[in-house]
């Protein structure tokens, strides 16, 4: 058993990459911006975490994989703390993690814009997500919510392949 | 546990009060959009409105955690499960059965608009850094079911007589339960003060006036009786539908209150 103050922060953040998101297994939770910070002192580690989409029922099971992992690596007193004070954004996926997804077959999000004339862009036309399969821009949307809360689903009309897009938010 | 016309004395009740309406409004809304899941028209659609439904409830357990460390609560199931239909202050429109599509649609859009006015200034004043950072989080969110509602009221509008009566009368019906959404009653003018809530009365006219756009786009027209709005939810006099609601959404964590998931 490590003795808790011996274990670097590094070493933790290295751990926690190895813990897959649930429903996209091939992002890790550090990758996808879920784990905000990593404290280590004499009592114990704090791994504080946000959550993804409000309603997403894997932030559980991301939290008990995260126990499992750590305990899986001898640490023990690891509590882990949800918190809102940021709302996570696709922004904080880092690219290695936008290029999993579309090699995965999911069209990554962009960079968010500030909509704040949300209400008159209501009216305009609907944004362009390239295939992710064959990089075509000819696609359409088919409904703003997909498998999962986090993406919606588009079709593309040149490689005839329906596809899911992670939503920027 | 009765609430009629509570008059929150201190910021932190007027804080607990908030977090119980804003919640208990998306609690029972998220609930009647559950009952869609293996009943949508189609396959997209049926996922659709249980993804709102999700980040509903998500948006709801959110407030309920927060409410409950600062009641000294054990948790937000307390709210959800443990509480009366007296207690509850969402109001009536969240309550009301789920209807057709159309209906389900339209009591959407009218309570998503609202939602996105709300949270647009909250998120601006609002000091309470967790709540704040919940808030955002929901906004986003919020403008993904305000797209989708209205990109339906206007398809359905502008469709086959079908779709363009009941959605119609689906607007005429619920007209009368978007007064309360605009009510300020002595609670809420403590929030006001506290920079807890918006003056909801301020952009009232702007609420009206996108709705009444989107339904011009539609081909639909507004309702135009203001004359009776239904009024008493938020105190705790509800519809009769509130109390079924929750006897089929509480009634197995009150038979086996201790039983876990394994």
């Amino acid at each position: 058993m490590a003795a808790i103050t011996s274990i670097s922060k590094e070493k933790i953040w290295s751990y926690l990459e190895e813990v897959s998101d649930p429903e996209i297994p091939v992002l890790n939770v550090v990758e996808m911006g879920i784990v905000r910070e990593v404290h280590v002192s004499k009592n114990g580690i704090n791994v504080v975490i946000t959550p993804t989409y409000s309603g997403c029922p894997a932030m559980n099971a991301i939290e008990k994989d995260i126990a499992l992992k750590l305990k899986a690596k001898g640490l023990e007193n690891v509590a882990i703390i949800t918190d809102f004070k940021e709302a996570w954004t696709t922004d904080w996926m880092t690219d290695g993690a936008k290029f999993k997804l579309k090699e995965y077959g999911i069209a990554p999000p962009e960079k968010t814009e500030r909509d704040s004339d949300f209400l008159t862009n209501l009216k305009g036309s609907q944004k362009i997500v390239p295939c992710p399969y064959c990089d075509s821009l000819n696609t359409e949307l088919q409904s703003e919510f997909g498998s999962t809360a986090c993406k919606s689903q588009h079709y593309c009309n040149d490689c005839k392949q329906p596809f899911e897009h992670f939503k920027c938010i | 546990m009765s609430t009629f016309d509570t008059i929150p004395q201190t910021r932190q009740e007027a804080l607990v009060e908030i977090l119980l309406r804003l919640a208990d409004d998306r609690l029972i809304l998220g609930h009647r959009l559950s009952e869609w899941a293996g009943h949508g028209p189609e396959l997209e659609e049926d996922l659709a409105l249980a993804n709102i439904a999700l980040d509903m409830i998500g948006h709801a357990s959110a407030l309920y955690e927060y409410a409950a460390k600062l009641d000294n609560k054990p948790d937000e199931d307390f709210f959800a499960y443990f509480r009366d239909d007296i207690d509850f202050k969402n109001i009536a429109l969240t309550e009301l059965p789920k209807g057709d599509f159309a209906f389900t649609i339209t009591r959407q859009f009218l309570f998503s608009l609202f939602s996105y006015f709300l949270y647009k200034e909250l998120i601006e004043i609002v000091e309470e850094e967790q709540f704040n950072g919940m808030l955002q989080k929901h906004f986003k969110e919020i403008k993904y079911h305000l797209r989708y509602s209205r990109e339906w009221v206007l398809r359905l509008g502008d469709g086959t007589n079908e779709s363009k009566s009941r959605i119609q009368n689906a607007f005429n019906e619920l007209w009368m339960y978007t007064g309360e959404m605009f009510e300020l009653d002595k609670a809420f003018e403590a929030a006001i003060e506290h920079n807890l809530y918006s003056d909801v009365t301020k952009w009232r006219p702007e609420w009206r006036s996108f709705v009444n756009s989107t339904l011009t786009e539609a081909t639909l027209t507004l309702p135009d009786y203001e004359q009776y709005m239904f009024t008493g939810a938020r105190s705790g006099r509800h519809t009769e539908h509130l109390g079924h609601l929750l006897a089929q959404m509480q009634f197995l964590r009150r038979s086996y209150p201790d039983a876990e998931w394994k």
